[in-house]
Protein backbone atom coordinates (compact mmCIF):
# COMPACT_ATOMS: atom_id res chain seq x y z
CA UNK A 1 0.00 0.00 0.00
CA UNK A 2 2.67 2.29 1.12
CA UNK A 3 4.89 1.37 -1.68
CA UNK A 4 2.30 2.02 -4.64
CA UNK A 5 1.51 5.58 -2.31
CA UNK A 6 5.10 6.56 -3.08
CA UNK A 7 4.94 4.79 -6.93
CA UNK A 8 2.00 6.92 -7.92
CA UNK A 9 3.41 9.86 -6.37
CA UNK A 10 7.13 9.38 -7.31
CA UNK A 11 6.53 12.04 -11.09
CA UNK A 12 5.53 14.83 -9.19
CA UNK A 13 7.68 14.79 -5.83
CA UNK A 14 10.92 14.11 -8.85
CA UNK A 15 9.22 17.02 -10.51
CA UNK A 16 9.47 19.08 -7.56
CA UNK A 17 13.03 18.26 -6.96
CA UNK A 18 14.21 18.98 -10.13
CA UNK A 19 11.91 22.64 -10.07
CA UNK A 20 13.32 23.07 -6.38
CA UNK A 21 17.13 22.64 -7.88
CA UNK A 22 16.43 24.86 -10.96
CA UNK A 23 15.30 27.94 -8.93
CA UNK A 24 18.22 27.15 -6.63
CA UNK A 25 20.40 27.31 -9.47
CA UNK A 26 19.03 30.10 -10.54
CA UNK A 27 18.95 32.62 -7.41
CA UNK A 28 22.86 30.85 -6.30
CA UNK A 29 24.32 31.77 -9.51
CA UNK A 30 22.27 34.96 -10.00
CA UNK A 31 21.43 33.70 -13.81
CA UNK A 32 19.75 36.06 -16.16
CA UNK A 33 16.72 35.80 -17.09
CA UNK A 34 17.45 36.63 -20.93
CA UNK A 35 19.19 33.46 -20.77
CA UNK A 36 17.52 30.78 -18.10
CA UNK A 37 14.70 32.39 -16.72
CA UNK A 38 13.74 30.56 -13.41
CA UNK A 39 10.83 29.10 -12.61
CA UNK A 40 8.91 31.93 -10.71
CA UNK A 41 10.21 33.85 -13.32
CA UNK A 42 8.35 31.61 -15.64
CA UNK A 43 5.08 31.27 -13.79
CA UNK A 44 5.10 35.31 -13.53
CA UNK A 45 5.38 35.56 -17.28
CA UNK A 46 2.36 33.09 -17.43
CA UNK A 47 0.31 35.01 -15.21
CA UNK A 48 1.39 38.08 -16.38
CA UNK A 49 0.10 37.69 -20.43
CA UNK A 50 -1.98 34.44 -18.76
CA UNK A 51 -4.93 35.62 -21.68
CA UNK A 52 -2.84 35.80 -24.99
CA UNK A 53 -1.09 32.58 -23.77
CA UNK A 54 -4.59 31.23 -23.22
CA UNK A 55 -5.32 32.67 -27.02
CA UNK A 56 -3.05 30.91 -28.44
CA UNK A 57 -2.89 27.78 -26.51
CA UNK A 58 -6.75 27.30 -27.37
CA UNK A 59 -5.98 28.01 -31.08
CA UNK A 60 -2.77 25.08 -30.89
CA UNK A 61 -5.00 22.58 -29.27
CA UNK A 62 -7.85 22.89 -31.58
CA UNK A 63 -5.28 22.76 -34.24
CA UNK A 64 -3.66 19.56 -32.96
CA UNK A 65 -7.34 17.68 -32.29
CA UNK A 66 -8.58 18.52 -35.94
CA UNK A 67 -5.62 17.21 -37.04
CA UNK A 68 -5.13 14.29 -34.62
CA UNK A 69 -8.80 14.04 -36.19
CA UNK A 70 -7.78 13.38 -39.60
CA UNK A 71 -4.90 11.05 -38.33
CA UNK A 72 -7.13 8.59 -36.32
CA UNK A 73 -9.43 8.45 -39.70
CA UNK A 74 -6.90 7.83 -41.97
CA UNK A 75 -4.67 5.71 -40.15
CA UNK A 76 -7.19 3.49 -39.16
CA UNK A 77 -8.94 2.87 -42.76
CA UNK A 78 -4.80 2.28 -43.78
CA UNK A 79 -4.38 0.32 -41.21
CA UNK A 80 -7.30 -1.37 -42.04
CA UNK A 81 -6.09 -2.12 -45.28
CA UNK A 82 -2.67 -2.97 -44.83
CA UNK A 83 -3.76 -5.25 -41.96
CA UNK A 84 -5.95 -7.42 -43.72
CA UNK A 85 -4.48 -8.03 -47.39
CA UNK A 86 -0.97 -9.78 -47.95
CA UNK A 87 -0.75 -7.77 -51.09
CA UNK A 88 -1.32 -4.17 -49.65
CA UNK A 89 0.89 -5.07 -46.84
CA UNK A 90 4.15 -6.15 -49.15
CA UNK A 91 3.07 -3.00 -51.76
CA UNK A 92 2.29 -0.18 -48.90
CA UNK A 93 4.72 -1.03 -45.96
CA UNK A 94 8.07 -0.24 -47.57
CA UNK A 95 6.61 3.39 -48.88
CA UNK A 96 5.15 4.27 -45.71
CA UNK A 97 8.26 3.42 -43.65
CA UNK A 98 10.33 5.54 -45.78
CA UNK A 99 7.29 7.86 -45.79
CA UNK A 100 7.91 7.88 -42.10
CA UNK A 101 11.85 8.43 -41.97
CA UNK A 102 11.48 11.67 -44.01
CA UNK A 103 11.16 15.28 -41.27
CA UNK A 104 8.02 16.50 -41.05
CA UNK A 105 8.78 19.91 -40.66
CA UNK A 106 10.34 20.04 -43.96
CA UNK A 107 6.79 19.87 -45.13
CA UNK A 108 6.29 22.92 -43.46
CA UNK A 109 7.50 25.28 -46.75
CA UNK A 110 5.72 23.16 -49.48
CA UNK A 111 2.45 23.37 -46.81
CA UNK A 112 2.47 26.89 -47.11
CA UNK A 113 2.88 27.73 -50.75
CA UNK A 114 -0.11 25.11 -50.76
CA UNK A 115 -2.33 26.07 -48.60
CA UNK A 116 -0.88 29.71 -47.54
CA UNK A 117 -0.05 30.79 -43.82
CA UNK A 118 -2.48 29.64 -41.01
CA UNK A 119 -4.31 26.56 -39.77
CA UNK A 120 -3.65 25.08 -43.19
CA UNK A 121 -0.09 23.66 -42.79
CA UNK A 122 -0.46 23.42 -38.75
CA UNK A 123 -3.45 21.03 -39.03
CA UNK A 124 -2.03 19.00 -41.95
CA UNK A 125 1.81 18.41 -40.43
CA UNK A 126 -0.11 17.54 -37.14
CA UNK A 127 -1.80 14.85 -39.11
CA UNK A 128 1.32 13.53 -40.93
CA UNK A 129 3.28 13.31 -37.90
CA UNK A 130 0.89 11.73 -36.24
CA UNK A 131 -1.06 9.19 -38.58
CA UNK A 132 1.88 6.60 -38.64
CA UNK A 133 1.78 5.06 -35.44
CA UNK A 134 -1.96 4.66 -35.31
CA UNK A 135 -1.52 3.04 -38.52
CA UNK A 136 0.81 0.34 -37.79
CA UNK A 137 -0.39 -0.58 -34.77
CA UNK A 138 -4.24 -1.15 -36.51
CA UNK A 139 -1.96 -3.09 -38.73
CA UNK A 140 0.05 -5.59 -36.53
CA UNK A 141 -3.03 -6.29 -34.92
CA UNK A 142 -4.92 -7.68 -37.79
CA UNK A 143 -1.96 -9.33 -38.97
CA UNK A 144 -1.14 -11.34 -35.96
CA UNK A 145 -4.27 -13.21 -35.65
CA UNK A 146 -4.11 -16.98 -34.21
CA UNK A 147 -4.06 -18.66 -37.63
CA UNK A 148 -6.08 -21.70 -35.39
CA UNK A 149 -8.67 -18.88 -34.97
CA UNK A 150 -9.23 -18.48 -38.43
CA UNK A 151 -9.17 -22.06 -38.86
CA UNK A 152 -12.17 -22.38 -36.75
CA UNK A 153 -14.10 -19.55 -38.03
CA UNK A 154 -13.51 -20.35 -42.14
CA UNK A 155 -14.89 -23.92 -41.46
CA UNK A 156 -18.28 -22.80 -40.01
CA UNK A 157 -18.27 -20.57 -43.45
CA UNK A 158 -16.75 -17.55 -42.02
CA UNK A 159 -16.25 -14.66 -44.78
CA UNK A 160 -13.56 -12.43 -44.31
CA UNK A 161 -15.64 -9.64 -43.22
CA UNK A 162 -16.96 -11.81 -40.34
CA UNK A 163 -13.38 -12.94 -38.85
CA UNK A 164 -12.98 -8.92 -39.37
CA UNK A 165 -15.28 -7.93 -37.49
CA UNK A 166 -15.73 -10.86 -35.05
CA UNK A 167 -12.04 -10.80 -33.95
CA UNK A 168 -9.68 -8.61 -35.94
CA UNK A 169 -11.45 -5.60 -34.48
CA UNK A 170 -11.90 -6.10 -30.95
CA UNK A 171 -8.83 -7.91 -30.84
CA UNK A 172 -6.60 -4.66 -32.68
CA UNK A 173 -8.76 -2.22 -30.00
CA UNK A 174 -5.73 -2.40 -27.62
CA UNK A 175 -3.28 -2.34 -30.13
CA UNK A 176 -5.47 1.16 -31.49
CA UNK A 177 -5.44 2.99 -27.95
CA UNK A 178 -1.80 2.50 -27.13
CA UNK A 179 -0.87 3.78 -30.34
CA UNK A 180 -3.47 6.76 -29.91
CA UNK A 181 -1.38 8.25 -26.55
CA UNK A 182 1.69 8.07 -29.03
CA UNK A 183 0.37 9.89 -31.82
CA UNK A 184 -1.61 12.43 -29.72
CA UNK A 185 2.23 13.97 -28.46
CA UNK A 186 3.18 13.84 -31.37
CA UNK A 187 0.26 15.72 -33.29
CA UNK A 188 1.32 18.56 -30.82
CA UNK A 189 4.90 18.20 -31.94
CA UNK A 190 3.78 18.68 -35.75
CA UNK A 191 1.24 21.49 -35.13
CA UNK A 192 3.67 23.87 -32.90
CA UNK A 193 6.52 23.28 -35.15
CA UNK A 194 4.67 24.30 -38.20
CA UNK A 195 3.44 27.73 -36.28
CA UNK A 196 6.97 28.38 -35.67
CA UNK A 197 6.95 29.01 -39.61
CA UNK A 198 3.83 29.08 -40.34
CA UNK A 199 1.37 30.67 -38.68
CA UNK A 200 0.81 34.37 -37.00
CA UNK A 201 -1.15 32.71 -33.93
CA UNK A 202 -0.40 29.60 -31.26
CA UNK A 203 2.41 28.60 -29.03
CA UNK A 204 4.34 27.77 -31.62
CA UNK A 205 4.21 31.63 -33.14
CA UNK A 206 4.17 32.82 -29.00
CA UNK A 207 7.74 31.04 -28.90
CA UNK A 208 9.07 32.38 -32.15
CA UNK A 209 7.87 36.16 -31.21
CA UNK A 210 8.75 35.70 -27.42
CA UNK A 211 11.92 34.61 -28.72
CA UNK A 212 13.14 36.54 -31.00
CA UNK A 213 11.92 39.93 -28.47
CA UNK A 214 14.51 38.26 -25.72
CA UNK A 215 11.15 37.53 -23.48
CA UNK A 216 12.65 34.23 -22.66
CA UNK A 217 10.21 34.00 -19.45
CA UNK A 218 7.39 33.94 -22.41
CA UNK A 219 9.33 31.65 -24.10
CA UNK A 220 9.36 29.01 -21.37
CA UNK A 221 6.07 29.42 -20.06
CA UNK A 222 4.58 28.60 -23.74
CA UNK A 223 6.43 25.41 -23.66
CA UNK A 224 4.74 25.10 -20.15
CA UNK A 225 1.65 25.09 -21.67
CA UNK A 226 2.32 22.44 -24.61
CA UNK A 227 3.91 19.96 -22.16
CA UNK A 228 0.85 20.51 -20.04
CA UNK A 229 -1.86 19.88 -22.82
CA UNK A 230 -0.02 16.96 -24.30
CA UNK A 231 0.25 15.35 -20.72
CA UNK A 232 -3.30 16.05 -20.45
CA UNK A 233 -4.43 14.19 -23.65
CA UNK A 234 -2.00 11.28 -22.95
CA UNK A 235 -3.51 10.70 -19.58
CA UNK A 236 -6.93 11.35 -21.09
CA UNK A 237 -7.05 8.23 -24.19
CA UNK A 238 -4.46 6.42 -21.60
CA UNK A 239 -7.86 6.81 -18.94
CA UNK A 240 -10.00 5.34 -21.91
CA UNK A 241 -7.66 2.93 -22.64
CA UNK A 242 -8.15 1.45 -19.37
CA UNK A 243 -11.54 1.49 -19.61
CA UNK A 244 -12.31 0.04 -22.84
CA UNK A 245 -10.04 -2.58 -23.21
CA UNK A 246 -9.50 -3.99 -19.54
CA UNK A 247 -9.29 -7.43 -20.82
CA UNK A 248 -5.52 -6.81 -22.57
CA UNK A 249 -4.31 -5.60 -19.33
CA UNK A 250 -5.38 -8.22 -16.91
CA UNK A 251 -2.93 -8.99 -13.89
CA UNK A 252 -3.01 -5.28 -12.95
CA UNK A 253 -5.79 -5.67 -10.42
CA UNK A 254 -8.31 -6.67 -12.99
CA UNK A 255 -9.31 -9.61 -10.76
CA UNK B 1 16.02 -52.11 -47.23
CA UNK B 2 13.60 -53.78 -50.14
CA UNK B 3 12.45 -56.13 -47.91
CA UNK B 4 11.33 -53.31 -45.49
CA UNK B 5 10.16 -51.52 -48.44
CA UNK B 6 8.10 -54.31 -49.25
CA UNK B 7 6.93 -54.95 -45.91
CA UNK B 8 5.65 -51.52 -45.88
CA UNK B 9 3.82 -51.68 -49.06
CA UNK B 10 2.36 -54.97 -47.77
CA UNK B 11 1.16 -52.87 -44.49
CA UNK B 12 -0.29 -49.62 -47.07
CA UNK B 13 -2.16 -52.69 -49.24
CA UNK B 14 -3.60 -53.67 -45.95
CA UNK B 15 -4.71 -50.70 -45.15
CA UNK B 16 -6.02 -49.77 -48.22
CA UNK B 17 -7.68 -53.06 -47.84
CA UNK B 18 -9.23 -51.75 -44.47
CA UNK B 19 -10.80 -48.93 -45.97
CA UNK B 20 -12.26 -50.65 -48.98
CA UNK B 21 -13.93 -53.47 -46.54
CA UNK B 22 -16.45 -50.85 -45.39
CA UNK B 23 -19.19 -50.72 -47.62
CA UNK B 24 -19.43 -48.04 -49.92
CA UNK B 25 -23.09 -46.84 -48.41
CA UNK B 26 -21.74 -46.92 -44.54
CA UNK B 27 -18.50 -44.68 -44.64
CA UNK B 28 -18.07 -41.53 -43.16
CA UNK B 29 -14.85 -40.35 -43.54
CA UNK B 30 -13.56 -41.81 -46.85
CA UNK B 31 -10.12 -40.90 -47.83
CA UNK B 32 -9.72 -42.93 -51.65
CA UNK B 33 -5.88 -42.23 -52.70
CA UNK B 34 -5.19 -38.53 -51.48
CA UNK B 35 -2.30 -36.24 -52.01
CA UNK B 36 -1.26 -33.17 -51.14
CA UNK B 37 0.95 -30.87 -52.48
CA UNK B 38 1.11 -27.30 -50.94
CA UNK B 39 1.49 -24.96 -53.59
CA UNK B 40 2.00 -25.52 -57.15
CA UNK B 41 5.69 -25.44 -57.13
CA UNK B 42 6.05 -28.14 -54.92
CA UNK B 43 3.54 -30.38 -56.43
CA UNK B 44 6.12 -30.00 -59.59
CA UNK B 45 8.80 -30.93 -57.68
CA UNK B 46 6.66 -33.96 -56.22
CA UNK B 47 6.75 -32.54 -52.79
CA UNK B 48 3.73 -33.50 -50.93
CA UNK B 49 2.85 -33.25 -47.38
CA UNK B 50 1.06 -36.18 -47.10
CA UNK B 51 0.76 -39.16 -49.89
CA UNK B 52 -1.61 -41.75 -50.75
CA UNK B 53 -3.83 -41.65 -47.29
CA UNK B 54 -6.86 -44.33 -48.00
CA UNK B 55 -9.27 -44.75 -45.23
CA UNK B 56 -12.82 -44.97 -44.54
CA UNK B 57 -14.45 -44.97 -40.94
CA UNK B 58 -17.82 -45.99 -39.77
CA UNK B 59 -20.73 -43.25 -38.25
CA UNK B 60 -19.90 -42.13 -35.15
CA UNK B 61 -16.58 -44.08 -34.89
CA UNK B 62 -13.47 -42.65 -33.14
CA UNK B 63 -10.57 -42.33 -35.02
CA UNK B 64 -6.98 -41.23 -33.46
CA UNK B 65 -4.09 -40.52 -35.58
CA UNK B 66 -0.66 -40.99 -33.88
CA UNK B 67 3.05 -40.31 -35.88
CA UNK B 68 6.16 -38.43 -35.34
CA UNK B 69 5.88 -34.35 -34.85
CA UNK B 70 5.89 -32.47 -38.44
CA UNK B 71 4.35 -35.78 -40.08
CA UNK B 72 1.32 -34.39 -41.75
CA UNK B 73 -0.90 -34.94 -39.12
CA UNK B 74 -2.25 -31.44 -39.04
CA UNK B 75 -2.52 -31.62 -42.96
CA UNK B 76 -4.73 -34.29 -42.72
CA UNK B 77 -6.92 -31.90 -40.61
CA UNK B 78 -7.17 -29.67 -43.04
CA UNK B 79 -7.87 -31.92 -45.73
CA UNK B 80 -10.80 -33.50 -43.42
CA UNK B 81 -12.24 -29.88 -42.96
CA UNK B 82 -12.07 -29.07 -46.22
CA UNK B 83 -10.11 -25.59 -45.54
CA UNK B 84 -7.55 -27.47 -48.43
CA UNK B 85 -8.49 -29.34 -51.25
CA UNK B 86 -6.13 -32.77 -52.40
CA UNK B 87 -3.89 -32.43 -55.34
CA UNK B 88 -4.53 -35.46 -56.50
CA UNK B 89 -7.25 -38.45 -55.18
CA UNK B 90 -11.00 -37.82 -53.75
CA UNK B 91 -12.44 -37.22 -50.31
CA UNK B 92 -15.86 -37.69 -49.44
CA UNK B 93 -17.21 -36.98 -45.70
CA UNK B 94 -20.28 -37.92 -44.98
CA UNK B 95 -21.40 -39.23 -48.32
CA UNK B 96 -20.81 -35.82 -50.14
CA UNK B 97 -17.44 -35.24 -52.26
CA UNK B 98 -15.50 -32.31 -50.00
CA UNK B 99 -15.34 -28.99 -52.14
CA UNK B 100 -15.30 -26.51 -49.50
CA UNK B 101 -15.18 -25.48 -45.98
CA UNK B 102 -17.13 -28.13 -43.67
CA UNK B 103 -19.57 -26.60 -41.71
CA UNK B 104 -20.58 -30.15 -39.68
CA UNK B 105 -17.10 -29.94 -38.40
CA UNK B 106 -16.42 -28.76 -35.06
CA UNK B 107 -12.61 -27.85 -34.47
CA UNK B 108 -10.12 -27.53 -31.22
CA UNK B 109 -6.30 -27.31 -30.88
CA UNK B 110 -3.88 -27.89 -28.56
CA UNK B 111 -3.92 -23.69 -27.86
CA UNK B 112 -7.36 -22.93 -26.65
CA UNK B 113 -7.25 -19.80 -28.73
CA UNK B 114 -10.62 -18.23 -26.37
CA UNK B 115 -11.28 -14.61 -27.40
CA UNK B 116 -10.00 -12.83 -24.23
CA UNK B 117 -12.62 -10.13 -24.58
CA UNK B 118 -15.25 -12.70 -24.51
CA UNK B 119 -16.80 -14.62 -21.04
CA UNK B 120 -16.58 -18.47 -21.37
CA UNK B 121 -20.51 -18.50 -22.41
CA UNK B 122 -19.88 -15.83 -25.03
CA UNK B 123 -16.86 -17.91 -26.37
CA UNK B 124 -19.37 -20.83 -26.80
CA UNK B 125 -22.00 -19.09 -28.72
CA UNK B 126 -19.23 -17.54 -31.20
CA UNK B 127 -19.87 -20.57 -33.44
CA UNK B 128 -23.45 -19.94 -33.79
CA UNK B 129 -23.34 -15.92 -34.88
CA UNK B 130 -21.25 -17.37 -37.59
CA UNK B 131 -22.91 -20.88 -39.35
CA UNK B 132 -26.12 -20.87 -40.83
CA UNK B 133 -28.74 -21.62 -40.11
CA UNK B 134 -27.75 -19.99 -36.44
CA UNK B 135 -26.68 -17.12 -37.59
CA UNK B 136 -29.96 -15.59 -39.22
CA UNK B 137 -31.76 -16.70 -35.99
CA UNK B 138 -29.26 -15.78 -33.38
CA UNK B 139 -30.86 -12.44 -32.05
CA UNK B 140 -34.39 -14.13 -31.77
CA UNK B 141 -33.17 -17.35 -30.35
CA UNK B 142 -30.29 -16.08 -28.11
CA UNK B 143 -31.86 -16.94 -24.97
CA UNK B 144 -32.18 -20.55 -26.11
CA UNK B 145 -28.72 -20.70 -27.91
CA UNK B 146 -26.94 -19.57 -24.12
CA UNK B 147 -29.38 -22.00 -22.62
CA UNK B 148 -28.00 -24.88 -24.51
CA UNK B 149 -24.39 -23.48 -24.34
CA UNK B 150 -24.67 -23.42 -20.43
CA UNK B 151 -25.87 -26.95 -20.53
CA UNK B 152 -22.74 -28.20 -22.81
CA UNK B 153 -20.54 -26.14 -20.19
CA UNK B 154 -22.46 -28.01 -17.66
CA UNK B 155 -21.55 -31.41 -18.79
CA UNK B 156 -17.59 -30.48 -18.99
CA UNK B 157 -17.90 -29.14 -15.11
CA UNK B 158 -17.71 -25.43 -16.15
CA UNK B 159 -20.88 -24.57 -14.18
CA UNK B 160 -20.20 -21.32 -12.35
CA UNK B 161 -17.51 -20.07 -14.82
CA UNK B 162 -19.88 -18.76 -17.68
CA UNK B 163 -19.11 -15.43 -16.90
CA UNK B 164 -15.82 -15.28 -16.24
CA UNK B 165 -12.90 -14.66 -18.77
CA UNK B 166 -10.58 -16.73 -20.35
CA UNK B 167 -7.75 -15.90 -18.56
CA UNK B 168 -9.42 -15.86 -15.31
CA UNK B 169 -9.40 -19.83 -15.97
CA UNK B 170 -7.46 -22.52 -15.92
CA UNK B 171 -5.63 -23.81 -19.06
CA UNK B 172 -7.88 -27.32 -18.42
CA UNK B 173 -10.66 -25.06 -18.04
CA UNK B 174 -10.12 -22.96 -20.84
CA UNK B 175 -9.72 -26.34 -23.09
CA UNK B 176 -12.99 -27.45 -21.75
CA UNK B 177 -14.40 -24.21 -23.01
CA UNK B 178 -12.74 -24.76 -26.16
CA UNK B 179 -13.95 -28.31 -26.75
CA UNK B 180 -17.82 -26.76 -25.96
CA UNK B 181 -17.43 -24.30 -28.64
CA UNK B 182 -15.85 -26.64 -31.23
CA UNK B 183 -19.47 -29.01 -29.91
CA UNK B 184 -22.08 -26.03 -29.60
CA UNK B 185 -23.18 -26.23 -33.46
CA UNK B 186 -23.94 -30.15 -33.11
CA UNK B 187 -21.27 -30.57 -35.66
CA UNK B 188 -21.17 -34.53 -36.85
CA UNK B 189 -17.41 -34.39 -36.48
CA UNK B 190 -14.97 -33.68 -34.00
CA UNK B 191 -11.70 -33.02 -35.35
CA UNK B 192 -9.07 -32.45 -32.10
CA UNK B 193 -5.45 -31.40 -33.63
CA UNK B 194 -3.53 -32.69 -30.20
CA UNK B 195 -6.38 -30.67 -27.66
CA UNK B 196 -4.30 -32.17 -24.94
CA UNK B 197 -0.71 -31.39 -25.09
CA UNK B 198 -0.34 -28.91 -23.63
CA UNK B 199 -2.52 -30.24 -19.72
CA UNK B 200 -0.47 -31.49 -16.98
CA UNK B 201 -0.79 -35.33 -16.65
CA UNK B 202 -3.61 -35.15 -14.12
CA UNK B 203 -5.71 -32.63 -16.24
CA UNK B 204 -5.21 -34.65 -19.31
CA UNK B 205 -6.57 -37.55 -18.00
CA UNK B 206 -9.84 -35.60 -16.43
CA UNK B 207 -10.11 -34.35 -19.99
CA UNK B 208 -9.72 -37.66 -21.58
CA UNK B 209 -12.73 -38.56 -19.42
CA UNK B 210 -14.92 -35.50 -20.58
CA UNK B 211 -14.01 -36.20 -24.37
CA UNK B 212 -15.09 -39.69 -23.44
CA UNK B 213 -18.56 -39.48 -21.96
CA UNK B 214 -19.31 -36.41 -24.74
CA UNK B 215 -18.95 -38.82 -27.10
CA UNK B 216 -20.56 -41.44 -26.26
CA UNK B 217 -23.57 -39.52 -25.20
CA UNK B 218 -23.56 -38.12 -28.83
CA UNK B 219 -21.98 -40.58 -31.02
CA UNK B 220 -20.27 -37.84 -33.59
CA UNK B 221 -17.54 -39.11 -35.66
CA UNK B 222 -13.96 -37.92 -33.71
CA UNK B 223 -10.77 -37.50 -35.42
CA UNK B 224 -8.01 -36.96 -32.64
CA UNK B 225 -4.45 -36.01 -34.30
CA UNK B 226 -1.96 -37.06 -31.04
CA UNK B 227 1.36 -38.05 -30.25
CA UNK B 228 0.07 -39.66 -27.12
CA UNK B 229 -0.17 -43.41 -27.84
CA UNK B 230 -2.03 -44.16 -24.51
CA UNK B 231 -4.01 -40.90 -24.95
CA UNK B 232 -4.99 -42.43 -28.66
CA UNK B 233 -5.67 -45.88 -27.71
CA UNK B 234 -7.78 -44.79 -24.68
CA UNK B 235 -10.31 -42.75 -26.41
CA UNK B 236 -10.10 -44.62 -30.11
CA UNK B 237 -11.99 -47.40 -31.71
CA UNK B 238 -9.18 -47.30 -34.46
CA UNK B 239 -5.55 -46.17 -34.64
CA UNK B 240 -3.80 -45.04 -37.54
CA UNK B 241 0.36 -44.29 -37.70
CA UNK B 242 1.37 -42.13 -39.84
CA UNK B 243 5.12 -42.02 -41.04
CA UNK B 244 7.38 -38.72 -41.26
CA UNK B 245 6.68 -36.40 -43.74
CA UNK B 246 5.52 -36.93 -46.55
CA UNK B 247 3.20 -38.25 -44.35
CA UNK B 248 1.56 -41.66 -45.55
CA UNK B 249 -0.26 -44.01 -43.03
CA UNK B 250 1.66 -47.00 -42.00
CA UNK B 251 -0.49 -49.09 -39.64
CA UNK B 252 -4.56 -49.50 -38.69
CA UNK B 253 -4.81 -51.00 -35.42
CA UNK B 254 -7.98 -51.61 -34.62
CA UNK B 255 -8.50 -50.83 -30.66
CA UNK B 256 -10.89 -54.07 -29.55
CA UNK B 257 -10.69 -52.99 -25.32
CA UNK B 258 -14.48 -53.21 -24.14
CA UNK B 259 -16.31 -50.29 -23.97
CA UNK B 260 -16.91 -47.92 -21.71
CA UNK B 261 -13.48 -47.90 -21.00
CA UNK B 262 -12.40 -46.17 -17.54
CA UNK B 263 -8.93 -45.09 -16.31
CA UNK B 264 -7.84 -48.60 -14.61
CA UNK B 265 -7.65 -49.83 -18.13
CA UNK B 266 -4.57 -48.14 -18.88
CA UNK B 267 -2.77 -50.18 -16.48
CA UNK B 268 -3.98 -53.65 -17.70
CA UNK B 269 -1.09 -55.85 -19.84
CA UNK B 270 -3.66 -55.79 -22.78
CA UNK B 271 -4.04 -52.35 -22.77
CA UNK B 272 0.33 -51.41 -22.53
CA UNK B 273 0.86 -54.46 -24.87
CA UNK B 274 -1.44 -52.14 -27.49
CA UNK B 275 0.46 -49.30 -26.56
CA UNK B 276 4.36 -51.01 -27.04
CA UNK B 277 3.31 -52.84 -30.19
CA UNK B 278 2.23 -48.97 -31.39
CA UNK B 279 5.24 -47.66 -29.83
CA UNK B 280 7.62 -49.87 -31.64
CA UNK B 281 5.95 -48.97 -34.92
CA UNK B 282 6.79 -45.69 -34.61
CA UNK B 283 10.09 -46.38 -33.22
CA UNK B 284 10.70 -48.11 -36.80
CA UNK B 285 9.69 -45.39 -38.82
CA UNK B 286 11.59 -42.31 -36.62
CA UNK B 287 14.99 -44.58 -37.25
CA UNK B 288 14.80 -44.86 -41.49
Amino acid sequence: MNSSATEKFAPLILLIGIIAIWQAVCSLFNVSEFIFPSPIQIVHALFDLWGAIMGHAWRTFWTTMVGFGISIAVGVVLGFIIGSSRFAYAAMYPLMTAFNALPKAAFVPILVVWFGIGIGPAILTAFLISFFPIMVNIATGLATLEPELEDVLRVLGARRLDVLIKVGLPRTMPYFFASLKVAITLAFVGTTVSEMSASNEGIGYLLISAGSAMKMPLAFAGLLVVAVMAMAMYEFFSYIERHTTAWAHRGQGAH
Amino acid sequence: MTSAASAQEDRSAAIAAAAASIPQGERFVDFDGVWLAYDPTLLARGEFAVEDISLSTRPGEFIAIVGPSGCGKSTFMKLATGLKMPSRGNIRIGGQAVTGPLKIVGMAFQAPTLLPWRTTLDNVLLPLEIVEPYRSQFRARREEFAERARRLLRTVGLQGYEDKFPWQLSGGMQQRASICRALIHEPRMLLLDEPFGALDAFTREELWNVLRDLWTEQRFNVILVTHDLREAVYLADTVYVMSKRPGRLVERRGIDLPRPRDLEITYTPQFTDIVHELRARIGAIRKT
